[in-house]
């Protein structure tokens, strides 16, 4: 516990050079407030892209820590990490899904370049291409609206670098599906008739699949925005706790009884719809491709969970009830 | 970018600064051993195999033949090696090493077995020499390494002569790719087109030209990274020789 004026001086983590030296700083000054005055001598560095720690190698401090809570003395010494440029996480996730939005449109419509001449500008003779359409157009965005509305982010930034990665993951898959659905030669989920010359069993069905296919798709873009809603009502505005989400009054927030991460078990569900939907091998990739990403998430945050609340409820799992 | 294997350099080899490494248990090195010298042994039989039918024939031509089956045959068996990674009885990364014995299995089967038009061109005798020259030396470091006793020759051959042997090895693996698009282009080999019932396409045709791309950022920064191991471990040799 320290009266007076407190100094600071930061050295960087790598070289131990002496980078910055504040003297007459306030033993209440937060770390967020050290990383602008750094920011003022060292203009290229701003506070996002600053990791200040204890110990060059140690964790990074938090914006929120105040000085004299931290083991230094009257001279706190601070090691500097450069985490590289950095981008704010709406920017981001506006960019990766306002790609597939439209460039899945443009595949629809038949843009110029993409199919031979004689079809651009034309639409599709079959009705659930146009219901893939909208179904597609729906989910991003519905996603772009809860980046915008909804979400409350714990991180502010992330590295440069992912904007590139995600972007072309989500735009590269968007293309690849766009393409094949709304090809000229596409084929649709078709019901073939048993007594028909040219059977060949198992039968397609046809349009029992896409009405099944398109309730899933659905009941799980609801169930995905119930649980969004959940989450972001567990957190109030500007605050960054971390609670144990519960079912809420909302009968698609029971699932937190049985999962930890039920938006992205109602992700893979929708999903898993629009392949039924379309009966598309690439979609079925970007399903089973997603599922991974989501399954290696959703036990990283059902660890921390675990390891954050002692009374977490122990019949949930981390995706898939029971099983995953 | 088969020719010789790489990422497999930071291995259970002490031929680099002492570093921690867990390193594989006896009955996993026992394991490893036997596994090397069966390797080693497979692809010298591979090498007489080839020098025989020279000898024999009279001429470089049409050489393949004569060691097909033992080319096969221990070529995918270095599929083993990615187990060997995943288990972690080898410390290297499984992502580095499958994506080279991957390219390796590719151009066996995929390209050298499935277009029966190329078994007779001379690129192919091109790569199986680079390949059987770096696979001799590098399984017989990897046995002496583990019974740590590493003759320094091997040690220098290993990091010597992919110098000659890498780039020999990538022009005579895309001259057979080359060799093969006509014939994958006029009998649609291994390629999808619409429509069919999974609204899917895939056009191995394109998928050769885009490996034959691929060779030009991914060959260079590989060889350089051997060179650059080179200098690493035989110039700390060096400091060793000279005090």
């Amino acid at each position: 516990f320290k009266h007076g004026i407190c100094t600071v001086e930061i050295l960087d983590a790598k070289t131990k050079d002496k980078l910055c030296f504040l003297d007459k700083v306030e033993p209440n000054a937060t770390i967020g407030e050290i990383k602008s005055m750094f920011h003022k001598s060292h203009p290229q560095w701003y506070a996002a892209r600053q990791s200040i720690r204890l110990d060059p190698k140690g964790k990074s401090l938090k914006d929120e820590d105040v000085l004299q809570h931290l083991p230094v003395g009257t001279t706190a010494t601070f090691y500097f990490r450069d985490l590289g440029a950095q981008i704010s996480w709406v920017t981001v996730f506006l960019t990766e899904y306002g790609g597939p939005l439209l460039l899945y449109l443009m595949f629809y419509f038949r843009v110029p370049f993409i199919y031979a001449p004689k079809y651009d500008f034309t639409t599709s003779k079959h009705w659930v291409v146009h219901l893939a359409c909208m179904c597609h157009s729906f989910h991003y965005l519905k996603r772009l609206l809860e980046t915008l509305f909804v979400h409350r982010f714990s991180h502010g930034t992330m590295p440069l670098r992912n904007i590139f990665k995600n972007c072309t993951y989500y735009w590269g898959f968007a293309a690849w599906m766009a393409y094949y659905i709304n090809h000229p030669l596409y084929t649709p989920p078709i019901r073939y008739y048993i007594n028909h010359p040219l059977y060949t069993p198992p039968p397609i069905y046809g349009e029992q699949q896409v009405r099944i296919a398109l309730i899933i798709f659905l009941f799980c873009q609801v169930g995905n925005f119930s649980i969004h809603i959940a989450l972001r009502n567990l957190r109030p505005p500007g605050s960054k706790t971390r609670k144990i989400p519960y079912p809420t009054k909302n009968p698609f927030t029971w699932i937190f009884l049985l999962v930890s991460c039920p938006n992205y078990t109602y992700e893979l569900g929708s999903w898993f719809g629009f392949t039924l939907m379309t009966q598309c091998l690439p979609v079925a990739f970007f399903t089973a491709v997603g599922f991974i990403q989501m399954t290696v998430w959703a036990k990283g945050k059902h660890r921390s969970y675990l390891k954050e609340f002692r009374d977490y409820p122990p019949l949930r799992s981390p995706i898939l009830p029971f099983v995953l | 970018m088969s020719a010789p294997a790489i990422g497999t350099t930071k291995t259970a080899h002490s031929d680099v600064a002492p570093k921690k490494k867990r390193g594989p248990g006896a009955l996993a090195t026992a394991y490893l051993v036997i596994y090397n010298v069966v390797m080693t042994a497979g692809w010298l039989v591979i090498a007489v195999g080839l020098v025989r039918a020279y000898l024999v024939r009279g001429s470089y031509h049409g050489l393949y033949f004569s060691i097909e089956k033992p080319l096969k045959f221990f070529q995918t068996g270095a599929l083993l090696e990615i187990l060997h990674c995943a288990v972690g009885i080898v410390p290297s990364s499984v992502v580095l090493t499958g994506f080279q014995v991957l390219s390796r299995v590719f151009l066996t089967w995929a390209v050298t077995h499935s277009v029966r038009e190329v078994q007779s061109e001379d690129s192919v005798l091109l790569f199986v020499s680079a390949w059987t020259i770096t696979e001799i030396i590098r399984y017989s470091f990897y046995t002496f390494s583990l019974l740590n006793h590493l003759p320094y020759l091997i040690k220098w051959a290993r990091y010597t002569f992919f110098l000659v042997l890498y780039p020999m090895g990538v022009t005579g693996e895309l001259l057979t790719i080359y060799a093969a698009l006509p014939y994958v282009q006029k009998t649609g080999l291994y390629s999808v087109t619409l429509p069919n019932k999974y609204n899917f396409s895939f056009d191995y045709y394109t998928f050769l030209i885009l490996t034959m791309v691929s060779y030009i950022p991914l060959f260079p920064q590989l060889y350089f990274h051997m060179m650059r191991q080179r200098k690493k471990v035989l110039a700390h040799v060096e400091e060793y020789k000279t005090e």
